[in-house]
């Protein structure tokens, strides 16, 4: 289906006619099972058919890896921001670019790019791992596109911290806004922060539907609701949540007897949809950090003042954590206890993609809080591109079952 | 016993000392243990040793004493303990050993390692913010980090002066804080003036550092970049902004341009050489041996990125201007740190200068599992070396903690083929390096 969604008439566009063009394919009045079906085949289509409808529109593209970027400065010359979260594809040109023990999440995403599904007119990494900093000089060597880190500070106890990001923004937005062949004005950035700030209020709505009724929506439904935002403009994005997030609550679901957990783990390299759709026969996933950076920034970036010291303010002081992010305020697994007792989780599933190396070194840190607290957890591995969950799922229903039965 | 005659005493002197500073560094930390002095845990890439030792903090490098266990064979009791723990198979060795070894109340086979009560690092390696949290939930003590903005992108290497001097704002802000950090756990004023002093030995060190690596040019190669670069980098990093390692260089200076006037090569028999660039971490659970898989074919590594990126940056042709030594420790720390995570990540070029000016035969590359940070652009940077210059590349994995990664029958396997190789194609091209007298 071909259309519109209607914005203000400043709102950002390649066109620059003030509206955004839409990108999915389904009408929003579709009955809401099918939605779901359809953000869920969206997720998990390695083609990227939005991306590659905004860019045969002659849309560009901003790509940037895992876990956090502030994609208000893309939105804001134009660029549609698309979050590098690889895929389940063969590695068929990228593994030769890899050695033997390095995460899978790094090689999709590679191989997205030199097999030409997504193909962003701008890269950015960031220093969340030592992996994720590498990809950069891989990157410019196998491709056209221009690839570079955005050094997010890793001293957010610096009082020059704020300072020093705003500037870092100040110099990527330079760079964006020369791909994007147009100046953004400050008007511009605080058009845009509105627009995200909407959509982090909405996915706020949407986890707090999965707090407090979770079985309304399942682990595995909630994150293509929510995952689908990062290939579609955000607009649009808050448009389908808007559309979706009274139906939820209305939907006709009964609660069943599954214990209410916490996920962990999926911060960067994300679980196959069909490994949480495993999760969900036997638990409520009443919180997770799945894709976090979605939802990094906890409340409204202020639109006054300068807009690029207000993100980055908010990215330092108004945000949530992860492995990949050293912030003596925020000890990892104290947060994680407060994310079990904001959700009202009986139990934690601590995760980590395989060879992550951040998440791996949490999950001791976490089994030894849970352990000192008393509270249940199942420690696991898991690969996006996996695809059998049998021996996952006995492993995970006599976790159930002990609780249950103790 | 004999006495030396001159040139015994000079050959193998960067070597013997190396040992003995190494041993006294190792004696001064147990005695530090004994007396529970003040100890700050920092790493080899950005350690801040000069500012450190102003306060007179004794510095523990935890990369250094977890691979000292592997080299004296005894990382898997470390390891083991720590995978016990709940510790990951696949991550950092070092880790993992110093967890090991902190458990043990700092037992390690060189002496005792007192714990620490501070911990400075910086962002060259993300692993050192993991690492430094397991330090944080053992000992509640402060953690102080500098964040060093580095390279955005391989064509953005050559910062704008704007950009250079915000980051250089931003790391000289950090110094300051942690002066404040230091000022507050020992309880003295910092003194800029003996600043001044640890900086100047940390110059004439650098100076004699970059001469042994560039007396290394020579045909034949003076030093084993790997084998003996790994002694030099020990003091080098133990020993930086000291009397002791300023001297020590200096007699390596002295060492290397004997060996160079004389053609001495430190191949056995003086066997006529294979000239390497070695990329990666060395295999330390089996060191001697892996070295000696290169040198009984006559490989010799005549530089290696490890001397760049491990050296904490001395390597890279910069002075502490000591007339604004604050300011000048910022701007060094910003640009070796910078440098050292070229080494890592953007080191194409620096790769190609590398075999030309060393006139290297071939590139041994050695990604480790245990090293992200080292090992994770190295097969795409070998594609990319094999299409800029006529050499050979050989690329092997393995750890450099953990033996049960370590397969000596399939690296030599492997070794042995990369030479027959390069034997084969020194006959082919009827050019063969001339023989070391």
């Amino acid at each position: 289906m071909e259309g519109k969604v209607k914005m203000p008439v400043s709102a950002p566009d390649v066109a620059g006619s003030g509206d955004v063009p839409r990108l999915l394919e389904f009408p929003l009045d579709l009955p809401l099972d099918e939605i779901l079906h359809e953000c869920r085949e969206l997720t998990e289509d390695a083609e990227f058919p939005t991306v590659r409808k905004w860019r045969e529109r002659g849309g560009k593209v901003l790509g940037h890896f895992q876990v956090y970027f502030p994609e208000e400065l893309a939105h804001a010359a134009g660029m549609l921001p698309v979050k590098f979260r690889g895929a389940q594809v063969d590695r068929e040109a990228a593994d030769s670019r890899f050695g033997s023990y390095m995460c899978s999440i790094l090689r999709t995403s590679l191989e997205l790019a030199l097999t030409g599904r997504l193909e962003p007119d701008l890269f950015v990494t960031h220093p969340i791992c030592d992996g994720a900093r590498n990809l950069a000089g891989i990157w410019g060597r196998n491709l056209k596109s221009p690839a570079q880190i955005l050094y997010l500070p890793q001293n957010a106890n610096s009082a020059f911290a704020a300072t020093y990001l705003t500037e870092e923004y100040r110099r990527v937005l330079g760079d964006i806004e020369e791909i994007a062949g147009r100046k953004v004005t400050d008007a511009d950035l605080r058009r845009s922060i509105g627009v995200f700030n909407e959509n982090r209020r909405l996915l706020r709505e949407l986890y707090a539907i999965k707090r407090q009724t979770p079985w309304m929506l399942p682990v595995h439904e909630a994150y293509a609701l929510m995952a689908v935002g990062g290939i579609i403009p955000r607009e649009e994005h808050n448009e389908l949540l808007r559309s979706v997030l009274p139906r939820i609550r209305t939907r006709d679901a009964r609660k069943q007897d599954k214990i209410r957990v916490v996920f962990d783990g999926g911060f960067c390299e994300q679980p196959p949809l069909d490994l949480l759709r495993a999760i969900a026969e036997f638990c409520y996933v009443v919180d997770d950090d799945l894709m976090i950076g979605f939802r990094w920034i906890l409340s409204d970036v202020p639109t006054e003042g300068d807009p690029l010291g207000t993100l980055a303010t908010a990215y330092l002081d108004d945000s949530s954590y992860s492995p990949v992010q050293h912030d003596l305020r925020k000890p990892k697994e104290k947060m994680l206890l407060e994310r079990v007792r904001g959700a009202g989780a009986e139990a934690v599933i601590v995760s980590a993609a395989k060879m992550c190396e951040p998440g791996l070194d949490e999950q001791v840190a976490y089994s030894e809080a849970l352990d000192e607290e008393g509270i249940p957890y199942f420690v696991t591995e898991f690969e996006e591109r996996m695809s059998s969950f049998d021996h996952l799922q006995i492993q995970l229903e006599t976790f159930v079952e002990n609780l249950l039965f103790d | 016993m004999t006495a030396l005659t001159g040139e015994q005493e000079l050959l193998g002197r960067g070597a013997r000392e190396g040992g003995r500073l190494f041993r006294d560094w190792f004696d001064e930390l147990t005695r530090a243990a004994e007396n529970r002095e003040h100890t700050a845990y920092v790493f080899v890439m950005g350690s801040l040793c000069e500012l450190l030792r102003t306060f007179d903090v004794h510095t523990v490098f935890p990369e250094i004493t977890s691979l000292q266990t592997a080299v004296r064979k005894v990382s898997d009791e470390y390891l083991n303990l720590a995978e016990d723990r709940g510790f990951s198979p696949d991550v950092c060795g070092y880790v993992k050993a110093d967890y090991a070894l902190q458990l043990r109340k700092g037992a390690h086979p060189m002496g005792t390692i007192p714990p620490p009560s501070i911990a400075v690092l910086t962002n060259a390696c993300n692993t050192y913010f993991k690492w430094a949290e397991i330090w944080e939930r053992l000992y509640h003590m402060p953690t102080v980090t500098v964040d060093v903005p580095g390279t955005r992108g391989l064509h953005l290497q050559d910062p704008s002066e704007a950009d250079l001097v915000r980051d250089k704002g931003y790391v000289l802000h950090q110094i300051e804080e942690l002066i404040a950090h230091l000022e507050r756990l020992t309880g003295r004023t910092f003194d800029i003036d003996r600043l001044r002093e640890v900086l100047h030995l940390t110059n004439e060190m650098a100076r004699d550092f970059r001469k042994v690596l560039e007396l290394n040019r020579s045909r034949p190669a003076v030093f084993d970049a790997m084998m003996e670069g790994t002694i030099y980098l020990g003091v080098a990093n133990a020993l930086r902004g000291t009397p002791e390692g300023a001297e020590y260089f200096r007699d390596l200076v002295e060492e290397m341009q004997y060996k160079v006037d004389h053609s001495l090569s430190p191949l056995v028999d003086q066997k006529q050489e294979h000239r390497l660039v070695f990329v990666g971490v060395p295999c330390y659970p089996i060191f001697r041996r892996f070295y000696q898989l290169f040198s009984e074919w006559g490989g010799i590594f005549v530089s290696s990125t490890y001397m760049w990126f491990a050296s904490g940056g001395l390597n890279y042709d910069y002075e502490y201007d000591l007339t604004r030594p604050l300011e000048s420790l910022a701007e060094g720390l910003l640009l070796s740190v910078r440098k050292a995570g070229d080494a890592m990540l953007f080191h194409d070029q620096a790769l190609i200068e590398a075999i030309d000016r060393y006139e290297a035969d071939g590139v041994v590359y050695h990604p480790i599992k245990s090293c992200r940070t080292v090992s994770t652009g190295l097969a795409d940077s070998r594609r990319m070396v094999l299409d800029q210059r006529d050499v050979l590349c050989l690329y092997i994995e393995s750890d450099m903690m953990d033996k049960r990664v370590v397969s000596e029958a399939q690296l030599k396997n492997r070794i042995d083929a990369f030479f027959e190789g390069l034997e084969s194609r020194r006959i082919r091209l009827g050019a063969a390096a001339p023989a070391a007298s």
